[in-house]
């Protein structure tokens, strides 16, 4: 509630101010490694395609929202256009928290305090951008999910009115609309990604321990139903 | 005589076709009709999903007498300070507008479970196909000998928020320094098992602020309380030598209070206070006891529909409930709400009715990001809504484990006022 009303001032403050970040030098190679934060959700280089976020490629100089394909949340429309370009100052903001730049994100990542941590995820970032037709050589990050989950899993096809039943019990935390605050959007994931957090929550490996007892009583069937359900919705 | 599908199965009268028709059409009046007591937690969110899943099959009339709801959630972050009264308050035009549900701002006065009605003080009355009460909570008279309705000015319980919880806070700022604040908490069960001690917390939180050579006394009829070891050290840590429980053992269970020469009797012994927090013990909303769905103080229900024992066309939801275990809190009531919905939905239209589940989070605030919180997953059996699996916090959690579980608290509230509001 407190953060809400500060987030509007933010965004004005930093599309005014320009230069006013200083501009630290990064290093792609320590960025790197950071990007392993991001990729559960990004992916970037060659073949890389949307995921639960967009694709990072040729992110620098585009308009937020811009990128066709990728269903984003109303309020990262609303800054794409309102005129939020991303650059090295309005990315620096977003990763250092992403929520006071775009109010309602979708992007659940509760943002990277350290400014030399941000200008090397940037540097590397920025690796990806200079021309898009020519990304560097790197191995693709795709594929970014921390678990794997057995094939015939995977293959269930879930039963949408089921999981909308089933999901009246997440929204009770998690909005519907789509926007992350305190607690991460679960809106239009690839239903691949939704079955391999929730199976990661049953089987502790992900550790939060309200996930881990929402999904540890949900069957294979079920999970499937809310996958696609969730998968659709506005 | 009664029309829903479960009694035409039961006189196995009916032929296929008839099964297969929404059976209140066969009463002569359209559409089926429900009628929800009560726009809170419970209600609002019953009156939502019946509204907006039955997309206009049903008519929903939601009674309730403010215009504005003050959640209690948050209340004590408002008494500290941490959140405004505006940001705890919702209202109901988007049920109305969005979903067509007939809001009416007016108390419920009688049910007649005879006739299917329910009469409101401005006069009218409204038949009712179903009828979901979720009217929350009341007070037990004499329960705290010295203190009633009347003597709420004085010592307010702020258990209903709105007035009471700004009253609270205007005697808490206008303490003299050095002052002292009690609070006289309730027996099991009551409303929201941590309520009582997350508002010892942030009323020290804002005293420690404001005046911090102040006194907090706590007088607690119960041995124990939900959350305690957190609260015990999170008292210790942030607000030491602040905080004294006085407990059964010290005669805590024989407590009167007399609002005028501001002073508490514990057991023959007698305190001089500056504010007094009484929150007495609770029974179900009145209009539960006046529909005669209660047994003692509260209404029991079968877990699997949230009907009352005593009528299946009558619902009961949240505080005002006997169901089994789950806790008094609003994550249950919308919980209950959404379970209640659907088996509704189910009698009076054809839509699937899928076994009912219900959860439960409840997350405190001890200090400015030191959250915790409990939670637990349940199922319906044939006595009672009972528990399958549970978490709480722990002790000496970290400082970022901490802030989390408050960020999450704050999500938490902006996903269920959504959920009962938007
Ligand atoms: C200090 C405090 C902190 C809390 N914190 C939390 C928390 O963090 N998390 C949590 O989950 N729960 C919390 N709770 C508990 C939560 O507020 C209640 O459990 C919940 O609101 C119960 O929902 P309900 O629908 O039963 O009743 P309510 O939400 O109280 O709604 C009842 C409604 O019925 C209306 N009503 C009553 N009688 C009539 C009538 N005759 N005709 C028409 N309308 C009527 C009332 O005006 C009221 O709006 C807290 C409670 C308190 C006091």
């Amino acid at each position: 509630m407190i953060v809400r009303l500060l987030l509007p001032i933010a965004l004005t403050a930093i599309l005014a101010a320009g230069a006013a970040r200083p501009e630290v030098a990064g290093d792609a190679k320590a960025g790197a490694a950071l990007y392993g934060q991001c990729k559960g959700c990004h992916e970037i280089g060659k073949g890389a395609g949307d995921r639960i976020g967009p694709h990072l490629n040729g992110l620098f100089g585009r308009r937020a929202a811009s990128h066709e394909g990728y269903a984003y949340s109303a309020s990262m429309q609303r800054a794409g256009v309102d005129g939020l370009i991303w650059d090295f100052d309005t990315l620096d903001a977003y990763l250092e928290n992403p929520r006071a730049l775009v109010s309602k994100t979708r992007t659940s990542y509760r943002g990277m305090k350290d400014a030399q941590d941000r200008a090397d995820l940037l540097a590397y970032l920025r690796s990806f951008s200079a021309d898009p037709a020519n990304i560097p050589e790197a191995a693709p990050t795709a594929r970014g999910t921390d678990h794997t989950v057995d094939p015939t899993i995977l293959a269930i096809q879930g039963d949408p009115e089921y999981g909308e039943y089933l999901s009246s019990e997440c929204v009770s935390c998690h909005q519907a609309d789509g926007s992350a605050e305190g607690i991460p959007s679960i809106t239009r994931w690839p239903e691949e990604d939704f079955v391999v957090a929730m199976h990661a929550y049953k089987d502790k490996l992900r550790p939060h321990p309200v996930m881990q007892m929402m999904a540890g009583r949900l069957s294979n069937e079920e999970i499937a139903a809310l996958a696609a359900y969730f998968k659709d919705i506005d | 005589m009664t029309l829903n599908r479960r009694d035409f199965i039961a006189v196995g009268a009916a032929t296929a076709a008839s099964l297969s028709a929404p059976a209140v059409l066969a009463d002569g009046h359209g559409k089926p009709r429900v009628v929800v007591i009560g726009g809170g937690s419970g209600g609002a969110t019953a009156a939502r999903y019946i509204a907006k899943d039955s997309k206009g099959a049903i008519d929903v009339t939601l009674v309730e007498p403010s215009r504005a709801y003050f959640t209690c959630y948050f209340s004590n972050l408002y008494i500290a300070g941490l959140t405004e009264l505006d940001d705890i308050s919702h209202t109901y035009g988007t049920l109305a507008a969005k979903y067509g549900i007939n809001v009416v701002h007016d108390w419920a006065v009688d049910v007649d479970r005879a006739s299917r009605t329910v009469s409101l003080a401005g006069g009218s009355v409204l038949p009712y196909d179903k009828l979901i009460l979720s009217p929350g909570i009341d007070f037990v008279e004499g329960a705290v000998p010295g203190w009633s309705v009347a003597a709420q000015n004085k010592m307010p319980h702020a258990y209903k928020a709105g007035s009471q919880s700004e009253l609270l806070k205007a005697q808490i700022m206008a303490m003299p320094q050095g002052g002292r604040f009690a609070m006289v908490a309730p027996p099991d069960p009551f409303r929201c098992p941590p309520g009582p001690y997350e508002r010892i917390s942030m009323v020290a939180h804002v005293l420690k602020q404001t005046n911090p050579t102040a006194k907090i006394l706590l007088v607690d009829p119960k041995e124990t309380f939900s959350k305690q070891a957190l609260f015990e050290e999170g008292w210790e840590r942030h607000y030491s030598g602040m905080i004294e429980r006085v407990g059964p053992d010290f005669g805590a269970t024989n407590v009167t209070v007399d609002p005028e020469a501001m002073t508490v009797d514990i057991d023959g012994s007698v305190e001089a206070v500056d504010v007094c927090n009484v929150i007495p013990a609770q029974k179900a909303g009145r209009i539960a006891d006046v529909a005669g769905v209660t047994d003692g103080n509260w209404a029991p229900v079968n877990a699997a529909d949230m009907s009352s024992k005593a009528d299946p066309d009558v619902h009961v939801l949240g505080d005002a409930a006997q169901q089994g275990d789950m806790p008094k809190s609003g994550f249950a009531a919308n919980s209950q709400a959404k379970v209640c919905a659907m088996a509704v939905r189910g009698a009076l239209t054809d839509s699937k009715v899928f076994p009912a589940k219900f959860t439960n989070t409840c997350w405190s605030l001890i200090a400015p990001d030191d959250g915790v919180k409990v939670g637990a997953t349940y199922e319906a059996t044939a006595e009672k809504i009972a528990k399958v699996d549970g978490f709480v916090s722990q002790t000496g959690e970290d400082a970022a484990t901490r802030k989390a579980t408050y960020e999450e608290s704050v999500g938490w509230y902006a996903g269920i006022t959504a959920d009962m509001f938007n």
